[in-house]
């Protein structure tokens, strides 16, 4: 009885669970990295674009997804306003302007070409 | 049921010193990484439903230390001599193969039971397996579960790989990494193994789209969880050959679509699950 009640008002099937996890266990095996290491880049690479723009930190989404057996970054970074005087940043290296939303393509057996998005209006 | 092309009953001739290439067969891996996903119960239906065609195949029993196609097979007690003999040049492959019960089409070469898997030499697999590519349509590889040596020695003659997959999480990602550890060469196909439509309906199992959808591969065939497999296996008479039902039929659907034949897509969960339904109802009035 308590398994019905369950079944009708418990969350949907255990298979979106499992596929939540399956695709979260896939990401970490083909980047090689540790789940929290996978947080700290997420982190890392916000605190870079944070660099040179200012963002909504609260409004990143960060995402991984699986595009023909490559994995795939997604980033949508929300830009509240651009650094007019833009000088280089304390770090040496060429400011390359960053577009709102970018994707970067991780290899996972074979390279595979980035492709570019274009970049919406945020 | 039809003849399969060249090479109708010759295998009996000339073994490796026929020097005329004839047309090789195609030596095909069946491996999963995982154990237990039905790799042995996979090759042995599809080894029968190829000879129920008229092609003639080899069985090769590539886990050492574990066999176990020769059970599911109910060849168990025909056994003399084993993979490592071959190999080892103790006997010859003529006298090492056990022709089926059933099937005079189907042999198999079994694996050695007491021995263990880093005693195959790689080489000698190779060069074995293509000995029985030049007698046999198909030679059919069941590979050991893991990815050390034993899936080396089982890969390695093959041209082609069927991966073995549950829709389980585990079941997944170990395909994933087989699949990446196989490259491009293996063209892998996948038979989706152990669905259950009706909680796959229920959302309480990966459906075949969900664990296609990482695995990324052609689907080759999709294999109900049937309860008869477990009696066909304590048998040891293979469910394919069956010449009736829904798990029989896959198989046969499988070995027509391995061999170019162009059969309906695989994809009908909702059909296997109405197939099953009607199975059930027949066989409660037994």
């Amino acid at each position: 009885m308590i398994e019905f009640l369950k079944r009708i008002f418990g969350p949907p099937g255990s298979s979106s669970t499992a596929k939540e996890r399956l695709r979260l266990v896939l990401m970490s095996d083909h980047l090689s990295l540790a789940p929290e290491m996978v947080e700290a880049m997420k982190r890392d690479f916000i605190d870079v674009i944070a660099k040179y723009v200012e963002v909504d930190r609260d409004k990143i989404e960060i995402s991984f997804e699986q595009q023909d057996r490559a994995l795939a970054m997604l980033a949508n970074v929300p830009i509240l306003a651009v650094n007019r005087h833009n000088e280089a940043p304390k770090k040496p290296e060429p400011a390359q302007t960053p577009l709102p939303r970018r994707k970067r393509r991780r290899k996972s057996a074979t390279a595979a070409t980035p492709q570019a998005e274009p970049a919406p209006a945020t | 049921m039809h003849v399969f092309a060249d090479d109708p009953d010759d295998h009996e001739s000339a073994p490796a010193a026929a020097a005329v290439p004839a047309k090789l067969g195609r030596a095909i891996v069946l491996t999963s990484g995982k154990g237990g996903v039905g790799k042995t119960t996979t090759t042995a239906n599809l080894g029968h439903a190829l000879a129920m065609r008229g092609a003639s195949v080899a069985l090769v029993d590539a886990d050492v230390g574990l066999r176990n196609l020769d059970i599911v097979l109910g060849l168990e007690s025909r056994v003399r001599y084993h993979l490592l003999d071959v190999l080892e040049e103790k006997v010859s492959l003529e006298d090492a193969l056990v022709r089926d019960k059933h099937n005079d089409k189907l042999v198999l070469l079994a694996a050695a039971q007491t021995r263990e898997k880093d005693e195959v030499d790689t080489d000698k697999m190779c060069a074995l397996i293509e000995q029985l590519r030049e007698r046999f349509d198909y030679v059919l590889i069941d590979c050991p579960a893991g990815i050390e040596m034993g899936f080396r020695n089982a890969v390695v003659g093959a041209q082609e790989a069927i991966v073995v997959c549950t829709p389980e999480i585990s079941a997944v990602r170990d395909v994933d990494r087989v699949i990446g550890l196989l490259g491009n060469r293996f063209r892998p196909q996948l038979i989706v193994n152990r669905l259950r439509p009706q909680m796959v309906k229920k959302g309480k199992m990966l459906s075949v789209e969900d664990v296609n959808a990482i695995l990324r591969l052609p689907l080759l065939g999709v294999i109900a969880d049937e309860p008869e497999i477990i009696v066909t296996t304590n048998r040891g008479e293979p469910i394919a050959l069956r010449r009736e039902g829904a798990t029989a039929a896959a198989y046969h659907a499988i070995a027509a679509r391995l061999a170019g034949e162009d059969v309906a897509a695989p994809t009908v969960e909702t059909k296997e699950s109405f197939m099953e339904k009607l199975g059930g109802f027949f066989g409660g009035r037994k």
